[in-house]
């Protein structure tokens, strides 16, 4: 039923692709917009950009990044990353953003995503949950707990019920990683994704792990995810986004064919 | 029309009431090949060659800001002047006479009919690329039939797809058929963002500054 979107992210900071890509026909690798241009070029659905930069003209720097972005990339994109206030989404949104991920600050106040989303509308909230597997103690069964600040906080919270606290809120999707997994190239963590997916009836980001085209499908297959997201795979020339909509295709998976 | 003025840039009026996303339509609309500018000011509308109407978010929302910034009142006399008038998203829903998102509020009531929640069993917002299913010709879908927009929405028109009298251009399938755009006259609506659509989304807005023009080009 659904149209699966494979979503490319690029981690930014201070206007610069973090590790670079190897794409060689680039000007500039490190560009983002030149980047986020040729993935639109290539058939992504959507774009993630995760701002990462910690020095104080973070500001400056992202919205410069979302005001040349509205110029070059004809897709829908996404400003995660140190969003924490009702006005850095609506600059976000205003400069040409589709939608703002928020995170830690929405762990410190859920009342964020309610904000938001009664302001602009749940379309433009995505609530990005960055979770990891606790062990199973003497008398708690094995979970998911909540990481905040880049995975290296523990909340006390449950990805599940935190996940359903932001549909209740209003976020209007949710960007799923796992921090298990976030690196390690050995695909998602679909039991953790088929765990949020059918607690839920919004969107859900299947994130962190994927090393091959056959880990995008396991995330929808097994793990039951609206949209894949990667990195690497694609910075890297590994594949192309063309190439992963083809081997969605391939294996029964609804996808936006590349023109 | 002769064609060096084909090549000159119409001046489209994107509808500023304040809300969410208005730099990518104007910028997906100069790609296009228009001279867009964002402004509230009833002078400038008239003076347009085409008037954008967009939206995002909660459609009471967006019936207050309308108001509050007098573009209510303008987009009613922008849609009466007989100029390609085209509305995107809430945009579009707002030219109907409600929602039942927000029962309160009425709509501009220029196209009748009312706004419902997505019918059954199925995410809401519909939030993916869709292939459209062109029903009725219309210009501003030339070239566009079996194309892939960008949707997200969870409201759309509730309007018979069949009557000979309908208005609705093309649907896509979310589930059953859902509206996915409408033409009445000169007024055009869209429920998909063709500003964030890509290539597909470049033909039709290419096609609204045609119209812009004056008519296509026969190409």
């Amino acid at each position: 039923m659904t149209n699966i979107r494979i979503i490319p992210c690029l981690d930014v900071d201070a206007g610069r692709v973090v590790k670079g890509t190897n794409f060689v026909d680039l000007v500039d690798a490190g560009d983002p917009v030149e980047l986020a241009a040729r993935y639109d070029a290539e058939g992504a659905d959507e774009l993630v950009f995760l701002d990462i930069t910690a020095s104080s003209d973070r500001r400056d720097t992202v919205y410069e990044l979302v005001r040349r972005c509205a110029e070059e990339v004809f897709i829908p994109f996404t400003i995660g990353g140190g969003v924490r206030t009702v006005e850095d989404a609506r600059r976000l949104l205003r400069e040409g953003a589709e939608k703002v991920s928020v995170n830690s600050a929405a762990v410190d106040n859920p009342q964020l995503i309610a904000d938001i989303s009664n302001e602009f509308g749940s379309q433009c909230v995505v609530l990005a949950i960055d979770a990891r597997r606790q062990p199973e103690g003497a008398e708690v069964p094995e979970r998911f707990e909540v990481f905040v600040h880049g995975g290296r906080t523990p909340t006390g919270l449950d990805a599940i019920g935190w996940a359903q606290q932001g549909e209740a809120l209003g976020a209007g999707e949710i960007l799923l990683t796992s921090m298990d997994r976030d690196g390690t190239r050995d695909g998602f963590d679909n039991v953790l994704v088929r765990a949020v997916a059918e607690a839920t009836n919004i969107p859900i980001i299947a994130s962190g792990g994927v090393g091959s085209l056959d880990h995008l499908v396991a995330g929808v297959v097994e793990g039951g995810a609206d949209a894949v997201l990667a990195a690497s795979i694609f910075h890297f020339g590994e594949h192309t986004v063309a190439e992963a909509k083809a081997h969605l295709s391939s294996a029964g998976i609804p996808v936006r064919p590349v023109s | 029309m002769s064609p060096s003025s084909e090549k000159t840039a119409p001046k489209v009026a994107v509808l500023d009431y304040g809300i969410g996303n208005l730099r990518s339509a104007q910028k997906g609309l100069e790609r296009a090949g228009a001279n867009a500018h964002l402004t509230a000011d009833l002078e400038e509308v008239l003076e347009a060659d085409g008037v954008v109407l967009p939206g995002v978010g909660n459609f009471g929302r967006c019936v207050d800001a309308l108001a509050a910034h007098g573009v209510d009142t303008i987009a009613r006399k922008a849609a009466s002047s007989g100029k390609p008038f085209l509305g995107i998203c809430v945009g579009m829903q707002l030219l109907f006479d409600g929602s039942e998102e927000s029962p309160e509020h009425s709509g501009l009531g220029i196209i009748g009919g009312m706004v419902r929640q997505i019918p059954g069993q199925v995410k809401r917002p519909q939030m993916q690329w869709n292939a459209l299913h062109q029903v009725r010709p219309s210009p501003l879908l030339t070239g566009l039939d079996g194309a892939w927009l960008y949707f997200v929405h969870s409201y759309a028109a509730d309007l018979d797809v069949t009557a000979s009298s309908s208005v609705v251009t093309a649907t896509c399938d979310y589930g059953g058929p859902v509206v996915a755009s409408v033409q009445q006259d000169n007024i055009f609506a869209t429920q998909f963002h063709p500003e964030k659509s890509s290539e597909a989304g470049r033909k039709l807005l290419t096609n609204f500054v045609d119209l812009c023009r004056g008519g296509t080009d026969g190409a």
